[in-house]
């Protein structure tokens, strides 16, 4: 994961009625959900769906991000712009989710970062080259990365499924 | 070292002698739910066997539940064509828990699972809707998964590296008040922990509280302990989960003898369809080992509780009734997975018998299945709320989320027995949403405005 900047700052407890509204929920498809994420943040969504936030920026988030339902658009929706999500912690459906369909999350328990900072990860950390501070990541337990390094849970079952079937 | 009643469950799905929080492991799948979502669980299991040999068939096409609740009738062209993908699907790989469109057999998922004799004490079930911790009201362990997630489980009859979770135990002694009921203990709980408070933790019910609750009210507690981020929430199997079972859900099957220490690798809850009765499964009543460890347990005297209101726009935002007394209601709704029971609908038609719904004010009504509203019908309540003025709506979940009737204006304010009241959640991120009991909704439903019970009756 190389350099981008902050596109969206956001606080405590973010729902997934917040990420990806109920009434857009009947539209299913990886590919589709992304049209609809933060859609009551008018403005936000319209930059995304102009295509003006480029791959690899941060959306970062305080504690309990993606809390509620647990409709997989949230994630998805954010998959599909390829953005990386920072939270301090996330909620417990919305991260598995986020392993599940392969959108780059990352645990930072002390992340201070504001719109605009340019943020770089590497070496277990988040370095915000625009304060000059830098943060640790909290990383995931060995059998949720090993989910990630299949490129998600599709493809983990796919050969989990070959092997107990031969 | 002892065991919570989670970590026993697990034990035996498992067929170990013992777990600890922070294992890993592989649970074998009681049953799997899904509502309309599975119109994306079906894509993704057909994506795990594209490029295979294999065929893409169920695992077990009888530990499938499909609830059709979250658009009942289709509101859109869309959702029609989801759920003629979802019947398709549900004909061709032969799944027999299927709920459809229809009087006789339809509701909520989280109401039709217990209804129907689906869900039994021990089982592992998982749904992809966050609200299927309801059913740990009856002993399972029971959580909410992302679609993805479920084509897996349909696919391998499992769900894949659970970490063993701690609990947190509440422990309710004294007696609830007159009008305080099982809700606002829950919103008080919630309200207590926070909304992360107990993330990656399940919740257990216990004391005095708990065990004369009837499960009508313990399915409630369940429901809202992901609202406090708990992956699950569970009340031990008693007495009364076994009257539940028998005389509301026309599960016939025996008791074990004894206490179980022998751990056995079992599926509780055989296939059948419809109401099932005995199949040779016996219900395994076990409870938590005495000397069992919480992270952390929590006293509560139900009998200082006063009526509680959760405010916008977090479900941990609550304060006692007195606190927002007064404020100005657009529209009830009273329903939902939380709160559309029978017990639910009666304290609200006893109140409205004979009066009417504040001028100004909107009061809709969502039983939570349709053998509630038809039960409701007999009892003559659903003609007393249409008399005070009430909408007597089809059962489903479209209000609670936004998603299909009852939507709110902007800067409109409601009151709801439903279970969250996130920005935008009844489908206006303009609009409030303030939580409540059946009996804060019904006496809030004559004066146009947030009323304590206990001032009306």
């Amino acid at each position: 994961m190389a350099k981008g900047t902050v596109v969206l700052k956001l606080e405590n407890d973010i729902s997934t009625d917040i990420i990806y509204p109920g009434r857009f929920m009947a539209t299913v498809l990886p590919t589709e959900t992304p049209r609809f994420a933060f859609a009551d943040d008018k403005e936000f969504n319209q930059t995304l769906n102009d295509g003006n936030i480029p791959a690899g920026s941060f959306i970062v988030a305080g504690d309990n991000f993606g809390c509620g339902s647990s409709r997989e658009q949230a994630a998805s929706c954010i998959k599909g712009y390829e953005i990386t999500v920072i939270a301090r912690n996330f909620a417990r459906i919305f991260l598995q989710n986020s392993i599940n369909v392969g959108l780059q999350m990352i645990i930072c328990p002390d992340i201070d970062a504001g719109e605009g900072d340019e943020l770089e990860v590497r070496d277990n950390a988040v370095f915000n080259l625009t304060t000059g501070k830098s943060f640790v990541i909290e990383s995931l337990p060995q059998a949720r990365q090993a989910i990630i390094d299949a490129g998600g849970l599709i493809p983990y079952t796919r050969s989990l499924l070959m092997e107990r079937t031969v | 070292m002892g065991m919570t009643y989670v970590q026993k469950l697990l034990a035996k799905a498992c067929g170990r002698e013992t777990v600890a929080v922070g294992d890993i492991l592989e649970l074998p799948v009681s049953l799997a739910m899904s509502h309309e979502n599975a119109a994306l669980v079906i894509n993704q299991f057909k994506e795990i066997y594209r490029g295979t040999p294999l065929e893409a068939n169920i695992w077990d096409p009888s530990r499938i539940a499909i609830i059709f609740d979250h658009r009942v009738p289709a509101e859109s062209s869309k959702t029609a064509t989801n759920h003629k993908r979802i019947r398709e699907f549900v004909a061709k790989q032969g799944i027999t828990k299927f709920h459809d469109v229809r009087g006789d057999v339809g509701g909520i998922c989280h109401q039709i699972l217990p209804e129907n004799g689906y869900v039994r004490p021990g089982q592992v079930l998982v749904g992809t809707d966050s609200h299927t911790t309801t059913h740990g009201a009856l002993g399972a362990f029971a959580f909410g998964i992302g679609a993805t997630e479920m084509a897996a489980v349909w696919a391998l009859g499992s769900i894949l590296n659970i970490e063993v979770p701690g609990t947190i135990k509440i422990e309710v002694n004294g007696e609830l008040p007159d009008s305080v009921y099982a809700k606002d203990l829950i919103l008080y709980i919630v309200g207590l922990l926070s909304a992360e408070g107990a993330n990656f933790k399940v919740i257990e019910f216990q004391g005095d509280v708990i065990r004369n609750m009837p499960t009508s009210g313990r399915l409630v507690l369940c429901n809202m302990a992901v609202e406090a981020g708990a992956t699950a929430g569970v009340v031990p199997p008693d007495e009364e989960t076994c009257r539940y079972l028998r005389e509301e859900a026309g599960v016939e099957d025996k008791v074990r003898e004894g206490e179980t220490g022998n751990p056995s690798r079992s599926q509780p809850g055989l296939p059948g369809t419809g109401r099932e009765g005995a199949l040779g499964y016996e219900l395994d009543l076990f409870s938590a080992d005495a000397d069992a460890v919480y992270d952390r347990v929590v006293e509560i005297d139900a009998s200082q509780l006063d009526p509680q209101i959760a405010c916008p726009h977090t479900v941990d935002n609550v304060m006692s009734i007195g606190g927002i007394k007064g404020k100005k209601i657009n529209q009830i709704v009273v329903g939902s997975c939380t709160n559309g029971r029978l017990d639910d609908i009666e304290i609200v038609a006893r109140t409205l018998k004979g009066k009417h719904v504040a001028e100004g004010t909107r009061m809709l009504v969502f039983p939570a299945s349709w053998r509630i509203y038809t039960d409701a019908m007999e009892a003559g309540y659903l003609r007393d709320l249409i008399s005070a003025g009430a909408v007597v709506c089809n059962p489903g979940c479209g209000p609670c989320l936004g998603i299909h009737q009852g939507a709110l204006g902007d800067d409109e304010v409601a009151l709801a027995t439903t279970n969250r009241n996130f920005k935008g959640r009844m489908g206006n991120p303009g609009a409030e949403v303030y939580l409540c009991s059946p009996a804060v909704a019904a006496a809030s439903a004559l004066t146009g405005t947030i009323t304590d019970p206990r001032e009306v009756n």
